[in-house]
């Protein structure tokens, strides 16, 4: 048995994360930047470096990362995915060359090489769908004529990961060209083949897996899961992809079921990515980090309005409802922080970190509160059935 | 019934709308979650709707059955009726079937009778649309849709497995 350290350690990091959670729940904002603020806080260079329990964390992280790309895949259908492709294609083009050239040309301008620029590019591309859907519910904008747009967009930018992913790792594994072609090609046959046996299979996987008990069910859809990821990395495509085909190919009462167990795990998970994210960088370099990162932020923030302007002006929605799509694409989360972390952990480019993290503290937070005002500046009073009721009195 | 938009709403579930008699835009926004939002749309801007309220799936039940959707039940009822040679039936699942602790898959309802096993009653609730796999219990009630004559053969098949 290990001394009273490593509990002590662990007891008090998840003591933080209680407060930081319930912070965030009574202000209504995401967690994720407190996590990451508390990551970086207790990592290297932080207030109180964890000695025994970080070792821990790390291993919560990779399984954390696996998680939260499974629920992403779990989702959506592929029938959705195929729909949202068809109906918002363009749009969708219009938002990768908007949103992932500034992070790329930044990382060409910061001298950096070619690789860790397209990681950048993705970092600034990607919006947060968690913080996105969270805020529309809040806001009480689902039935609103613009948000199918929002959300199929959000689509297709989740799409485009799960394929910058795999390219993504064969380029941060290098050699000469003909071995990154060799790995290419390795990759598109590997996301090929994982998606043709979830479309052929989904279901019987999926009837295979499902069981009344919810421990059994748990178990085969982990075990699923995990094998999956494993076999994936193994191949060199990113354990992140397999997870999110994983997630794609369970369809049904076992997704259904699977979204609702799996959801406390991914908490705790999570939670620990994002700290251990935070566990890598040296708060010292943030503060270097910030001037290109509030560029990269305003910018960011002009490129997804212009975004969601046009996607909503694409499906007929007048003035209000394009400001309301704009401005609710803005924030960037967890996928940023993941599209990072690869970048990280192989070790191309320091720099990217404190700037990854820096970016998502800023428009995690400043894209739910732009959305706010922007609603109560739209707003005309709620006039719902009669037009004129409601202005007297007080 | 007037026409019923359906709007997907990808990673989140299904939206409906339409307009009432009155002239007003009316959604509901159903969230995979089970939760049921019933919103307004604004008379001059169709784009901005506003929630009414918001139902977890009891409030929902609440809701439809105030509002008379046991309508559809008994419409559905009628439908025996109404259409030739068709015939909607409940059977009892007898104490001591073959079935009992089997599953429907196991029964070959449909491929031996023809007739589609749509619902299963049991200790008051029901169960809709049960898959192959559902599990069948001495004393459960079967409500199924097929010709008269496959429900006859149901019948036996149920009592003795023949």
């Amino acid at each position: 048995m290990r001394d009273s350290l490593f509990l002590i350690e662990l007891g008090g990091v998840v003591l933080l994360l209680a407060i930081l959670a319930r912070l965030a729940h009574r202000v209504g904002f995401s967690p994720i930047p407190l996590y990451l603020l508390a990551g970086l806080a207790f990592g290297q260079g932080g207030l109180i470096p964890l000695v025994t329990a970080d070792e821990f964390i790390e291993a919560g992280a990779e399984i954390g990362l696996i998680l939260l790309l499974f629920s992403l895949g779990l989702e959506y259908s592929a029938r959705e995915l195929v729909g949202s492709l068809r109906s918002t294609a363009l749009v969708g083009g219009l938002d990768l060359v908007l949103n992932f050239t500034p992070g790329l040309v930044a990382g060409l301008i910061l001298g950096w090489d070619v690789v860790p620029a397209l990681f950048l590019g993705g970092i600034t591309y990607i919006s947060s769908s968690g913080v996105i859907a969270r805020t529309l519910e809040d806001l009480g904008w689902m039935g609103n004529r613009e948000t199918p747009s929002v959300l199929a967009i959000l689509v297709i930018e989740d799409l485009a990961m799960a394929a910058f992913l795999p390219l993504g790792t064969v380029l941060l594994v290098g050699g000469g060209a003909a071995r990154v072609a060799v790995s290419i090609g390795a990759a598109v046959l590997v996301v090929l083949a994982v998606l043709s046996v979830a479309a052929r299979y989904g279901q019987a996987i999926s009837n295979a897996v499902f069981s009344r008990s919810d421990e059994a069910l748990l178990f085969a859809i982990l075990a699923v899961l995990l094998l999956t990821a494993a076999a994936t990395q193994a191949l060199n495509v990113s354990a992140a992809v397999g997870a999110f085909l994983a997630g794609i190919a369970f369809s049904g009462p076992a997704a259904e079921r699977a979204r609702a167990l799996l959801v406390p795990l991914r908490s705790v998970f999570a939670a620990a990515f994002f700290l251990f994210f935070g566990f890598d960088i040296d708060p010292r370099t943030l503060p270097q980090a910030l001037p290109s990162a509030a560029a990269l932020a305003v910018v960011g923030v002009a490129t997804k309005y212009v975004t969601g302007w046009l996607a909503a002006r694409r499906a007929g929605v007048g003035r209000r409802g394009r400001i309301r799509a704009g401005v609710g694409l803005i924030a960037r989360g967890e996928f940023s922080i993941v599209i990072a972390g690869i970048a990280l952990t192989a070790g191309v480019e320091p720099e990217i970190g404190p700037i990854a993290a820096a970016f998502v503290l800023l428009l995690a937070v400043s894209g739910p509160l732009l959305a706010r005002s922007a609603g109560r500046a739209t707003a005309r009073g709620v006039q719902v059935t009669e037009p004129t009721v409601g202005r007297g009195g007080e | 019934m007037p026409l019923v938009n359906e709007i997907p709403m990808p990673g989140i579930g299904v939206r409906y709308e339409f307009l009432t008699e009155d002239g007003a835009r009316v959604g509901v926004v159903h969230h995979r979650s089970g939760v049921r939002e019933l919103v307004l749309f604004e008379r001059d801007d169709p784009d901005t709707s506003h929630v009414l309220v918001r139902l977890g799936p009891d409030d929902s039940r609440t809701v439809a059955e105030l509002l008379g959707v046991s309508q559809v039940a008994k419409d559905l009822a009628e439908l025996g009726q109404d259409v030739e040679g068709l015939a909607v039936d409940r059977l009892p699942l007898p104490h001591g079937s073959p079935f009992d602790g089997r599953t429907i898959g196991d029964t070959g309802a449909r491929t031996r009778t023809g007739v589609s096993i749509v619902a299963v009653l049991r200790a008051g609730s029901a169960h809709p649309a049960p898959g192959p796999d559902f599990g069948l219990r001495g004393g459960d009630m079967v409500v199924v849709v097929g010709t008269p004559r496959g429900i006859e053969d149901l019948v036996v098949l149920l009592r003795s497995g023949e």
